[in-house]
């Protein structure tokens, strides 16, 4: 699945997710059916106006194996709340087709590492970078290590710690907007931080996250870059990933 | 008070207020996560915690009943309050009933809660708070900030200058050469405090737990002021929340345990004061009970909230918060702030009547942190939520909002892959017709994901955005365009780039 912020915004991403699977052997597809997993909705309060979208997620991917996502948040909401959306919508057909659905639906380091096995992908990327670990990632989905397993291996990069990693970098969805003021308070410790590691690259496995934390640091004019961890892991010798002019 | 995006926003402005809150809540965790370290059965002893209090909620009627018998065999005198307004009067009647236009107080959320030491002022019984914390709070005329230290937001030298400003006025006056050490400003309390202690008659407390088999109530506390309350005057009122019963004296175990090392990083508390009744010629000679609802049994109907009446008060939430550490308590515009404040609030009072109420679940980023050091494994993200989806069911059948119609707006075109595909492809093209006519994309060589350019400043609702963040400029082409595009990527030559 392709998540609606990087399909309209950061189509870049989903190229990288289909060559770096399709490099690993695995058979891809992005079924036209697949829209959004309704995570804005859901976690704003909105939850009557998910359950069409959670029904449109369940029937776009009822026929795959494993649906692969490069966001741990709508990973998140996949696993832990679109049971609670489809309950409320009062349709058993509904809570049974979650129940499929959500088990076989992975965040692109867990499908990586736990199903096919890998930690060195085969990328090379030649810069300095420091992981942002997301809190949906880190706490809701417990990814641990894992993208770091697989940044460890990628040649030629320099990977530098990011202190207080695990703080939360402000964006929250809604929050970023309906708390604008605290959500920028957030994000500016956050990208002092990782301005402090000298790294060139700022990289996370969540766009929305990159979105708020990049836009921080356009408007800082800081020169680092911020770029999903699934193009770093795409980025090969041949086809070597753009870091931003 | 304002709801919690005005009330941050006077917060955040507060230079100094934000550099003692960072201070504080950053020493406190890191001293509550060596201490948590220490222990090797740390997550199963969470578990028994929010197991025990589970069990006891699910039977709440009947431990209720049985505290009241073993406390009234023991010689207290229970009564039961539906709300703030009956728990203040039965607590002045008391007062009066002793002649007392005096009562010293055990720091306790219950009667801030309920709003106590006002109902008492207004009846002119003197309510003096007697927790180090509390007396700053209370001689500044200040606002608790924080469950367990309420004067976090106050850093040495404004507390020097609250105690000689304000501590003439209520008794013993501080030493003229006061200087800022904690030692001589805790000297300086401990003199005015003394005073009042060996004074008072009447003492109000709360209770951190209440025992239903042996009719025990327990404070625990770090400086024994609550102690010398407990043990001193005549006559002891406990103001107690119907969810601090424990059905046994064994459970305690699990608690004690929980309890210090969540919320002052202590692997004991120093001070466990217990009472249970009157014990003649020793200690109180009269103890009344309040058992007070105010909105608990509203929290217990709510499927999804119920798990908040577990908490113990740790405030091991507030200090991991990253929201809180930026705003502070008083934003919440509650006694209780943070995380649990947030959930709590709005479960005990109901959403749908008040903007400032509604507006605490969305005082959170969901970043979970809460949810990870509770010690009684409360899902606040999960309470959070359920709360947001309740506030906006309450509103539905009003005016909808900017959020209301993009909701559903986005509703309508995500349940539709159809129409997504044609609103995705229209704003490619709205997108490039709006930065032909404003030359946009101006602002290059900023740094967005895919390295695009950025669009800088938005009109209107976007500026909530934009005002300290640029937006990129959207790609020309969607995934979903390059994917048919290039059959599947198999092709990438035929796809444009973006
Ligand atoms: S919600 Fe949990 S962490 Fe927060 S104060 Fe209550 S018990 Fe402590």
């Amino acid at each position: 699945m392709l998540t609606c912020i990087n399909d309209t915004m950061f189509p870049e991403t989903g190229k990288a997710v289909v060559r770096l699977l399709r490099r690993l052997g695995v058979d891809v597809d992005f079924p036209p059916g697949q829209t959004c997993c309704g995570q804005p909705m859901v976690n704003t309060g909105y939850l009557d106006e998910a359950v069409p979208v959670v029904r449109q997620f369940t029937s776009a991917f009822e026929g795959y194996d494993a649906v692969v996502v490069p966001s741990g948040s709508c990973v998140g909401c996949v696993r832990h709340q679109h049971g609670l959306v489809a309950r409320r919508s009062g349709d058993p057909a509904l809570v049974d087709a979650v129940a499929a659905t959500s088990p076989k639906t992975y965040e692109l380091t867990e499908f990586l590492v736990d199903v096919l096995g890998v930690t060195d992908v085969g990328a090379t990327f030649a810069h300095t970078v420091t992981y942002h670990p997301t809190c949906h990632s880190l706490r809701m989905l417990g990814v641990g290590d894992r993208p770091l397993q697989l940044l460890q291996q990628v040649r030629r990069l320099r990977l530098v710690e990011l202190p207080a990693a695990e703080e939360c970098c402000g964006f929250g969805g809604t929050f970023a907007l309906k708390n604008a003021e605290t959500s920028v308070a957030m994000g500016s410790d956050k990208v002092r931080h990782a301005r402090g590691t000298g790294a060139e690259v700022l990289v996370a496995s969540d766009n929305s996250c990159l979105l708020h934390l990049g836009g921080m640091l356009s408007r800082e004019q800081a020169g680092m870059r911020v770029m999903h961890l699934a193009e770093i892991l795409a980025s090969t010798q041949d086809q070597p990933a753009v870091v931003g002019s | 008070m304002p709801p919690f995006p005005q009330a941050a926003h006077t917060a955040l402005a507060d230079t100094q207020l934000r550099s003692n809150l960072r201070h504080a809540t950053h020493t406190i965790r890191d001293k509550r996560q060596r201490v948590v370290d220490e222990v090797d059965q740390w997550e199963a002893l969470r578990t028994k915690g929010a197991q025990v209090k589970d069990d006891m909620l699910a039977h709440l009627d009947e431990h209720l009943l049985t505290l009241e018998a073993s406390l009234t065999a023991r010689g207290a005198i229970v009564h039961w309050a539906r709300d703030a307004a009956e728990a203040c009067a039965i607590v002045a009647q008391v007062a009066t009933d002793h002649g007392v236009d005096e009562v010293v107080k055990v720091k306790s959320m219950a009667t801030q809660e309920i709003e106590l030491n006002e109902a008492l002022a207004a009846q002119g019984i003197a309510a003096w708070e007697t927790d180090l914390a509390e007396l700053i709070v209370q001689l500044g005329d200040d606002l608790p900030s924080h469950i367990l230290v309420p004067a976090i937001h106050r850093n040495r030298s404004e507390i020097r200058q609250i105690f000689l400003d304000h501590m003439a006025g209520s008794g013993r006056p501080a030493p003229a050469d006061l200087t800022d050490e904690p030692r001589e400003l805790a000297g300086a309390a401990r003199l005015h405090l003394r005073e009042k202690f060996l004074r008072a008659k009447v003492a109000v407390s709360g209770a951190n737990f209440a025992v239903a088999e042996t009719g025990t109530l327990v404070v625990v506390e770090s400086e024994g002021n609550g102690r010398m309350c407990l043990t001193l005057p005549e006559v002891l009122i406990s103001v107690v929340g119907i969810e601090k019963v424990l059905p046994r004296f064994a459970d305690l175990d699990t608690f004690l345990q929980l309890l210090p090392r969540s919320s002052t990083g202590e692997r004991m508390n120093p001070y466990t004061s217990m009472w249970s009744g009157i014990t003649p010629g020793d200690g109180p000679q009269e103890v009344h009970v309040v058992l007070l609802d105010n909105g608990r049994t509203n929290v217990l109907a709510d499927e999804v909230g119920r798990q908040a009446l577990r908490c113990i008060r740790c405030s091991a939430c507030l200090n991991v918060c990253p929201v809180y550490e930026r705003t502070g308590g008083h934003a919440y515009g509650s006694v209780y702030p943070g995380p649990i404040g947030a959930i709590l609030v709005p479960l005990l009072k109901g959403v749908g009547h008040d903007a400032q109420v509604d507006s605490l679940p969305y005082a959170s980023s969901l970043c979970g942190r809460c949810y990870e050091v509770c010690p009684v494994k409360i899902d606040i993200p999960e309470v959070l939520v359920h709360l947001r989806a309740e506030v906006v069911d309450a509103h539905r059948d009003g005016w909808p909002t900017g959020m209301d119609l993009a909701m559903r707006a986005t509703s309508v075109l995500f349940a539709d892959p159809g129409r997504m595909s044609l609103a995705v492809k229209a704003s490619g093209v709205a997108n490039r017709v709006v930065a032909g006519l404003t030359g946009l994309p101006g602002v290059h060589g900023r740094s967005l994901p895919g390295g695009r350019a950025a669009i800088g400043r938005l009109p209107g609702p976007g500026a909530a955005w934009s005002d300290a963040r640029d937006l990129p400029v959207p790609p020309r082409t969607s995934f979903r365009t390059w994917w048919t595009q290039t059959h599947g990527g198999r092709d990438e030559t035929a796809g444009g780039r973006s």
